[in-house]
């Protein structure tokens, strides 16, 4: 049963300079009780588009298309409603477990107000099942520790709080936006172990967005790799990582140094990420993409599925990259050995003017071109 | 071959004024560093990790005089680098150069690229002509993959790896022995992330350089270096050829950190056993007697309370009264323990 | 061969290659600001009552010591505003040329808002700076030299020394001078305390660079937007203080004159019927302080953008 369908959901933000477009026709969709993650760096629009599900965009910030929550169109609903389906239906955890907890209230407190607010509890029973909530996420002492004020838990504890709280209604969709990124490994797999057990027990979906692809391994059924705000890759999480389909997925799992494994040297991706105020008419990859050819540059490949459950969206045939037939060397760190021609001749001014613009401009494509 | 640096018993303490205290009551000790041994070998990387509040980033401030720091830390021509004073130690300050963690917070955004580079030069060559500093700060951009023509843009006109690139020029153009690394890469995306790693190995191997590279995870250090030293509350708890530590950890604690990095391969990763890590760190206020690990030690006992381990001898040293591999029964009791 | 001749090539030219400009964060800040309509507006202003100030005395038809003996005694009939008898603002009480002292007045009163905010930069940057950057004992001692200086009721002070050495305009410049930079210095050792641990000034003290050198090259720079925006407020403030001085009839002396003496001349009259010779020095002095107000809000949002 599909709990949550995203229909060519886009996403834009006026700045003084440009638009910038963060998200651009996203489409997918997550059963209840499934796990799925959104890998991407840094600008690659995951954040923004938890952000558009929820109805949290900055001011500034424009979203399109449909999301179907549950059977009923959530996008750019009124605030009312939207405000029932947060509190009740989707729960969000963030990477700073204080951004949703307020430091002046006791923890009780917190927890004891949305029972008591969505659920119409009293008090004394909502701050007993805080205290059974507190207890499912493993902290020790939840009896005496509900007492506390936030910043007196640490940081691995304080994420449990956060946990504990976005799970007091028994969402049916929880969406987890880097909860482990500002933790160390070891907590970092505590967390993550917990939050799959969760899941199995109150049998929510999630939606986990990560630049971590370990952790994605660990914890994901489904995968959606996102590159300039489009998704590049997507199907279960096995053959991804087994065989990657998608230039960018395939470059990302190259560029990771393995714990387990000794690695020679890493493939570095050439280049720098896209710069979306600005971004290429065509693919967003291809002035990283080893197999690019003509057509990369002017026409932005579909999403297309090509095999049950799986889908990428490159000119690239599947066979070439699956076989690492690469067209264009991929130089190791191409920046640095100086090669690329700098772009500053081709482009006008203006538009090399952009801030973090000075390195998009370093197209190894250029040096491709007789 | 004799060592480029020789550290002995570095120790670093802040006095912390509790909170609520009055301003004359007495400030209480808290020892970052906590008595640290190690030894590196020109052109040899030092890999440090060790989670937040391990002492990892204090050790190398220490090391390049930026905190007091007590004990012992003798360069290769002999001199206690900790015993000079602040004009003794400006010739070495040109011998140690540090890379940091945040690409763009480390740069001056009032300054041009062109005039960060250059400042340690400047700082230690004041008699250098402006037209030869230049022509070594362009010499210096081209090495670290930089457009020499962008010598005079500002920062914020950088992305994130390239501002790391910056970053590493500045601490190469006085053409330093050791270069300190604290946390290079954990700022970057993972693909400009191997950009920086491939350079600043494809640069040490051009330089014959040294690193010290203190990062918290445990893939990017083993890539990069030669020896590998864990800490925790301030004390070594491990140190070895990055081989043996990674493919036989002694210490409970080194074998918990590396059960945690996750490893992408579902595969793998699905099937591994974590070690869990019972509560939380300790208050490095109030450190555990005996060995500091004890209170999360899967494997602890009465003696751990009583006396604190010290480091073997040898090339594989740990600091631990009962080292290596956990048994499956120390791992499932860990378990339970977690979970109660 | 060839391949690597070209490399040589390439990398020849790209040393001899034009260097780009960098867009320096001032520049910036330039474009934002010259955006803001309202900082505009502030700043139009402000040019224009300078002019006023520089080149306004050229039309003045009158000196503003002479007396026009035609209009004495009978101001509020003769003595309004016209420009047949070249009284362009009217005239004052002792039919005096209200046009001309306004010119006067202005610029009095620009030059004492603006010795006064130039002493607060320098002064309070520098202190505030060094202050902050240096830290433990030298800074609680300045900074307990700025309380003990703030404590004290700096009015009180001014009207004293101002009745003790006599009236003076290097006296108000000094009195006024000395409580300027206070506010300042304390502003600007909160902003070093925050600049101080970044790690670019780590870096910086890393490769031995010096003490003052870190202040002069790396923390003063940082500061200065900051230390902009505030010097923009402090100039109305200042003037303000000295109208207020002025009002009280302990600022500057006759026959020079700034807005506030001519405000509190103007309010004096008021009742017989010579609203002209409040309006007018009132009129300047409110356009002013909007423009001030004006330009420093836009230098704020221009220079600090994620502030909004």
């Amino acid at each position: 049963m599909t709990l949550l369908t995203l229909t060519d959901l886009s996403v834009r933000f006026q700045t003084n300079d440009a638009e910038v477009r963060a998200v651009n026709d996203v489409n997918l969709s997550v059963a209840a009780g499934e796990t799925l993650g959104i890998v991407g760096e840094s600008g690659s629009g995951k954040s923004q588009l938890s952000f558009a599900i929820m109805g949290l965009l900055a001011r500034n910030g424009r979203a399109s298309g449909s999301v179907m929550f549950d059977g009923q169109e959530i996008l750019n609903a009124p605030v009312k409603l939207l405000n029932r389906i947060r509190a009740e239906q989707i729960a969000m955890i963030f990477q700073d477990p204080m951004t949703s907890l307020n430091p002046y209230m006791r923890v009780a407190d917190q927890m004891a107000e949305v029972l008591t607010l969505h659920k119409g509890l009293s008090k004394r029973d909502a701050v007993a099942e805080s205290v059974r909530m507190l207890d499912a996420v493993r902290i020790p002492d939840a009896k005496g520790r509900i007492r506390l004020f936030p910043h007196e838990f640490s940081g691995g504890m304080r994420q449990r709080v956060m946990i504990a709280m976005a799970l007091l209604c028994r969402p049916k969709l929880l969406i987890a936006d880097e909860p482990t990124t500002a933790l160390d490994v070891t907590v970092q797999a505590q967390i993550m172990a917990l939050l799959s057990d969760l899941q199995r027990d109150f049998g929510m979906a999630m939606i986990l967005i990560t630049h971590d692809l370990g952790v994605v391994a660990g914890s994901c059924e489904r995968v959606a790799v996102m590159y300039g705000g489009r998704i590049r890759e997507t199907g279960p999480v096995r053959p991804i990582f087994a065989d990657p389909t998608h230039p960018y997925t395939q470059g990302l799992l190259d560029a990771i140094p393995r714990v387990d494994q000794d690695d020679e040297e890493l493939r570095a991706i050439p280049g720098q990420p896209p710069n979306m105020s600005r971004p290429p008419s065509g693919c967003a990859f291809e002035p990283r993409c080893p197999y690019r050819r003509e057509g990369c540059a002017s026409i932005d490949p579909p999403l297309e599925a090509f095999a049950p459950g799986r889908a990428r969206a490159c000119h690239a045939p599947v066979a070439e990259v699956a076989a690492r037939h690469m067209r264009a060397d991929p130089q190791p760190d191409l920046v640095a050995a100086g090669d690329a021609l700098p772009a500053d001749d081709t482009l006008p001014a203006g538009a090399v003017a952009g801030a973090g613009a000075a390195g998009a401009t370093q197209t190894p494509g250029s040096e491709a071109k007789p | 071959m004799s060592d480029l640096l020789n550290v002995r018993d570095l120790r670093v303490t802040f006095q912390i004024r509790r909170e609520g205290a009055m301003p004359w009551a007495a400030p209480q000790p808290l020892r970052a560093v906590n008595g640290v041994d190690f030894a590196l070998a020109p052109g040899e990387t030092l890999g440090v990790v060790g989670e937040s509040g391990c002492g990892k980033s204090t050790l190398a401030r220490a090391l390049i005089g930026l905190v007091p720091a007590t004990g012992q830390a003798e360069w290769i021509d002999g001199k206690d680098l900790l015993a000079l004073t602040p004009r003794q130690m400006m010739a070495y300050r040109q011998d140690i150069q540090m890379v940091f963690q945040d690409p763009l917070a480390s740069l001056n955004p009032r300054m041009t690229v062109g005039q960060i580079i250059a400042e340690p030069l400047t700082t230690h060559r004041p008699d250098l002509p402006r037209a030869q500093v230049r022509d070594r700060v362009k010499a210096m951009m081209d090495k670290v993959g930089l457009l020499p023509n962008q010598i005079n843009r500002y920062s914020h006109e950088f992305s994130g790896g390239q501002c790391q690139r910056i970053g590493i020029a500045r601490a190469l153009i006085v053409e330093p022995k050791l270069i300190i690394c604290d946390e290079p890469v954990s700022a970057l995306d993972v693909s400009i992330q191997a950009q920086v790693i491939n350079l600043l190995i494809r640069l040490q191997k051009e330089l014959g350089l040294a690193l010290i590279f203190i990062a918290h995870d445990l893939s990017v250090v083993k890539h990069i270096s030669d020896r590998v030293m864990v800490l925790y509350l301030g004390k070594v708890m491990e140190t070895g050829p990055v081989q043996a530590l990674y493919s036989n950890p002694q210490h409970p604690y080194t074998q918990a950190l590396l059960s945690a990095v996750p490893v992408p391969d579902p595969t793998i990763e699905t099937a591994k056993t974590i070690v869990p890590l019972a509560g939380d760190l300790p208050s490095p206020m109030n450190p555990p007697s005996g060995c500091v690990f004890r209170t999360r030690c899967p494997r602890a006992r009465a003696e751990c309370a009583a006396s604190v381990p010290v480091l073997t001898v040898g090339d594989h040293q740990v600091a631990c009264h009962f080292p290596g591999p956990l048994t499956e029964a120390e791992i499932a009791h860990a378990r339970r323990t977690e979970a109660a | 061969m060839v391949i690597d001749q070209s490399k040589m090539q390439s990398l020849a030219d790209r040393f001899v290659e034009a260097e780009v400009k960098g867009r320096s964060p001032w520049a910036d800040a330039r474009r934002r600001f010259l955006r803001n309509r309202a900082a505009m507006l502030g700043l139009t202003i402000l040019v224009l009552v300078s002019l006023f100030a520089v080149i306004g005395g050229q039309f003045a038809q009158w000196s503003n010591e002479e007396l026009d003996f035609s209009v004495m005694g009978q101001v509020a009939q003769m003595g309004q505003p016209s420009l047949e008898n070249g009284h362009y603002f009217g005239t004052d009480n002792l039919g005096r040329d209200l046009y001309a002292r306004v010119v006067q007045g202005t610029q009095i009163s620009l030059m004492v808002g603006i010795v006064g905010a130039a002493i607060a930069v320098i002064v309070g940057t520098l202190y505030g700076a060094t202050a902050g950057y240096v830290g433990g004992r030298t800074d609680q001692i300045m900074m307990r030299t700025v309380d003990i200086l703030m404590s004290i009721p700096y009015m009180f002070v001014l009207i004293l020394l101002l009745v003790m050495f006599g009236r003076s305009m290097s006296m108000l410049f000094l009195g006024i001078g000395l409580i300027s930079w206070l506010d300042m210095s304390r502003i600007v050792r909160g902003q070093t305390l925050s600049l101080k641990n970044r790690e670019f000034i780590e870096a910086a003290r890393a490769t031995g660079v010096s003490s003052f050198r870190i202040i002069i090259r790396h923390i003063v720079p940082n500061l200065l937007g900051v230390v902009a925006v505030y010097a923009t407020l402090l100039v109305p403030l200042m003037i303000l203080t000295e109208s207020f001085i002025s009002f009280l009839g302990l600022g500057v002396q006759e026959p020079l004159t700034s807005w506030g003496a001519l405000i509190s001349e103007g309010a004096g009259t008021m009742n017989y019927g010579t609203l002209w010779q409040l309006a007018f020095p009132l009129f300047f002095f409110v356009i002013t302080l909007f423009g001030f107000f004006f330009v420093g809000d836009g230098l704020r949002d221009a220079l600090d953008p994620k502030e909004r």
